[in-house]
């Protein structure tokens, strides 16, 4: 073990005594070495006491700052913040989700009346090319006259919608104003749990050292089968594709 | 041409939907995961398969490797259409008998090109 963990203060009384001990044996003063040695307990229980009283407050006080339940009907009642961010969370999915398939109506609305106003636009190109190199008789010409009427007042009327259609899908956008908001807030509450949860694992670190406890931790291995969701940071890593050309590629190293 | 797509979001399955609607591919049923698209799939005569890997239930892959076991569907197309982006995965997606592999997010020019590959080499 080269890492040398700090053991602050108590450590220091602690090698302290060991040399007053080592002097004490060395010299023959047996009554003294036993005077330490008690004195050693002594440091040892009340930095034990210390750090597992630290750890105890600092786990209420986690407790209290999120709000969990601590038993009392009222307190029960009373959502944990962790609850609430869980329900916040909940509605960025609602929010996103409706204005998804509202931008979706919008567009599945619009897409027939684009194709419409095309197919109506090629017919009457290819009538009115006909017209101008006059290969129309006079009664086609009188339909031309009339479509080309009517024509005008569908593309303004198809405009219109089309146009009352795009506004209302850039409303829709609204939602990234809420749940960004609301996913700050998350984020913020997020951090705040890592660091109080980091700052209990360093306490019960310390507790640990004291009492010479040592916990095998088992590395978990990733099922690479189970879906893990998209990857946020792509850059610099190689075991993640960061674009189709590269999955492109890699099969096509695979033979596909 | 009977399509089935499987997603467990609704707004994946419309786009896609909506998508293979505008490449001429109008006929399409939806299931929102491996279990709910392995029934439907047995019964229903699908002539393609497009599915997204992470779903709760059964999940894409755990569904590809199940058409593939199974004598009636194993010569069936798959696009997998997913977030999934890791290598290991994309060569596990291969080795399980993917016919094409998208990754979210992609465009309608992307879908269109891995369908036209998949049919072309199925031709």
């Amino acid at each position: 073990m080269d890492k040398k963990p700090d053991y602050g203060e108590q450590e220091e009384r602690l090698s302290e005594q060991a040399s007053t001990l080592m002097e004490h044996v060395s010299k023959g003063n047996y009554a003294e070495a036993m005077k330490v040695i008690s004195e050693l307990n002594e440091t040892r229980d009340r930095t034990l006491y210390q750090e597992v009283g630290k750890l105890t407050r600092s786990l209420h006080e986690a407790i209290r700052k999120f709000e969990i339940d601590i038993g009392t009907a009222e307190q029960r009642e009373e959502m944990s913040k962790i609850a609430d961010a869980s329900d916040r969370l909940g509605y960025v999915v609602d929010m996103t989700n409706k204005a998804a398939n509202r931008t979706m109506d919008l567009v599945e609305e619009s897409m027939p009346l684009a194709v419409e106003i095309r197919n109506e636009a090629t017919e009457l190109k290819e009538a009115w090319g006909r017209l101008r190199r006059r290969e129309m008789d006079p009664s086609e010409f009188r339909e031309l006259y009339k479509r080309i009427d009517k024509f005008f007042l569908e593309l303004s009327k198809n405009s219109d919608t089309v146009y009352g259609n795009l506004s209302e899908i850039l409303l829709a956008q609204d939602f990234q104003d809420l749940t960004g908001q609301v996913i700050q807030k998350v984020t913020t509450l997020v951090r705040e749990v890592e660091e109080n949860l980091v700052n209990l694992v360093s306490m019960a670190g310390k507790v640990d050292r004291m009492t010479g406890i040592q916990h095998e931790l088992k590395a978990e291995q990733e099922d690479i089968l189970k879906g893990q969701g998209p990857q946020i940071q792509t850059e610099g890593r190689s075991d993640v594709v960061s674009s189709q050309d590269d999955v492109d590629d890699l099969l096509s190293s695979l033979g596909f | 041409m009977k399509i089935l797509v499987v997603d467990d979001f609704s707004t994946m399955r419309r786009i896609i939907k909506n998508l293979l609607r505008d490449l001429g591919f109008t006929n399409t049923e939806e299931a929102d995961d491996g279990q709910t698209a392995l029934p439907m799939l047995k019964t229903g005569k699908f002539d393609f398969l497009v599915t997204d890997w992470n779903m709760p239930g059964m999940t894409g892959i755990e569904l590809l490797q199940a058409v593939r076991a199974d004598e009636s569907l194993k010569n069936l197309p798959v696009l997998m259409v997913t977030a999934e982006a890791k290598r290991d995965q994309i060569v596990a997606a291969a080795q399980a008998g993917v016919n094409g592999y998208v990754v979210k997010p992609f465009t309608a020019a992307v879908l269109k090109e891995k369908i036209e590959k998949i049919f072309e080499r199925i031709d």
